[in-house]
């Protein structure tokens, strides 16, 4: 089992309590309705429960920057999106961050699954994870490490609408703690 | 599908006759340089959207507006050098089959803003044969400038994605698009309909 899923207590339901659930509903009450993705383990049962809300349009894309150019173009045709992504994808964003999202003000809001941390065994994910936030802060794009379920809702959901509010990207990393992370197998 | 008897056509011209046939406020995303300048330089309008970075993304800058408006007719216009950059995004596009798509590509073999180095395609790939390849079924070469607006006709009642590629020469571009990203993208808004001038 490579995905250490939070299980939620018992007696409440776990549709509700799950991180994944919980990101699905707060885009869903942003109206944010446009999910290309490129796959992480991690963010599978979040792809596949959006894959199966009719609310949402959730489609692959071969790379991270083509997801990003589809939100864009989607937000300047009024219609809200979000990239799912793992680190290793976010490391090939430096381009399209700096000369689209940031100076034409697209409120880019990706969501990215942190390898490379808390039980890494891939020493190229730590590495890639390591150029993640210096990145960032050299664009000074808003960014929030999520590690607490309890937290996440808040998070996510005043960091959508400040990033349309304010027209500028957001990068919401959602850390080991948050999801369980994968755990070595192959 | 080959390139060997396809016309070598100018930009500009192509772009003026593309222009010319719009009437319904259809989108136009162009794509970085020359194949930008010369959408500029063809009569500027606010459903034009003029790219200043993020190389081979016009494409999927166009999907986006395409499925945020699945009403309007968008095209995107892209140089031969910026597709090879991002060939991936012909296959999503193709899966998502968006109707009121409408791909270009200006192949003229060299990046030519940089100083006219040939692509590492150039004279050996067919990127009419690599669109068939992704899936999309609707692409072909325009022969000459009547067979040109020939497809686009047909692009615009077409009920798939459509893509169709021109041989150009090496003429620079006509104009220079200015360079106000939030300008740019503030007007097209306005252009599409989302947003009202303050």
């Amino acid at each position: 089992m490579a995905i250490a899923e939070q299980q939620p207590p018992a007696g409440q339901a776990a549709a509700d309590r799950s991180w994944h659930s919980i990101v699905l509903q707060t885009l869903k009450r942003n109206e944010v309705s446009l999910i290309p993705y490129v796959p992480d383990r991690v963010l599978t049962p979040l792809i596949k429960n959006l894959h199966a809300d009719p609310f949402f349009t959730t489609f692959a894309t071969a790379r991270e920057e083509e997801a990003v150019g589809i939100v864009s173009g989607a937000w300047m045709g009024g219609r809200r999106g979000a990239v799912l992504m793992q680190t290793s994808g976010f490391a090939t964003l430096a381009n399209v961050l700096a000369s689209l999202a940031v100076p034409y003000q697209i409120p880019l809001i990706m969501f990215v699954s942190e390898r490379g941390t808390l039980g890494e065994f891939n020493y190229g994910q730590s590495l890639v994870c390591r150029t993640m936030r210096p990145v960032l802060d050299s664009l000074a794009l808003e960014h929030h490490t999520i590690t607490r379920l309890d937290e996440l809702e808040f998070i996510a959901d005043r960091s959508i609408k400040q990033a349309v509010t304010t027209q500028a990207p957001v990068a919401l990393i959602l850390n080991p703690l948050l999801t369980g992370g994968k755990v070595f197998d192959k | 599908m080959t390139t060997r008897n396809t016309k070598v056509m100018n930009r500009f011209d192509v772009t003026s006759r593309l222009i010319a046939k719009l009437k319904h406020e259809e989108a136009v995303v162009g794509g970085i340089g020359n194949t930008n300048f010369d959408l500029w330089a063809a009569g500027h309008r606010p459903q034009n959207f003029y790219m200043l970075g993020s190389m081979g993304l016009a494409f999927p800058i166009a999907l986006g507006v395409a499925l945020a408006q699945p009403d309007r007719r968008v095209f995107a216009l892209e140089g031969d050098g910026s597709l090879l950059m991002q060939l991936g995004a012909l296959s999503t596009i193709a899966a998502l089959k968006p109707k009121n798509l409408i791909m270009i590509v200006m192949d003229n073999g060299i990046y030519q803003i940089t100083g006219a180095q040939p692509t590492p395609a150039a004279g050996v790939a067919d990127l009419v044969a690599i669109a068939l390849g992704s899936g999309l079924a609707n692409s072909a070469w325009a022969a000459d400038e009547e067979d040109f607006e020939r497809l686009v006709d047909e692009a615009m009642l077409a009920d798939e994605p459509s893509l169709i590629a021109l041989r150009i020469d090496d003429k620079p571009g006509v104009g220079t698009t200015r360079r106000d990203p939030v300008q740019i993208r503030e007007r097209f808004m306005h252009g599409l309909g989302v947003r009202e001038p303050l």
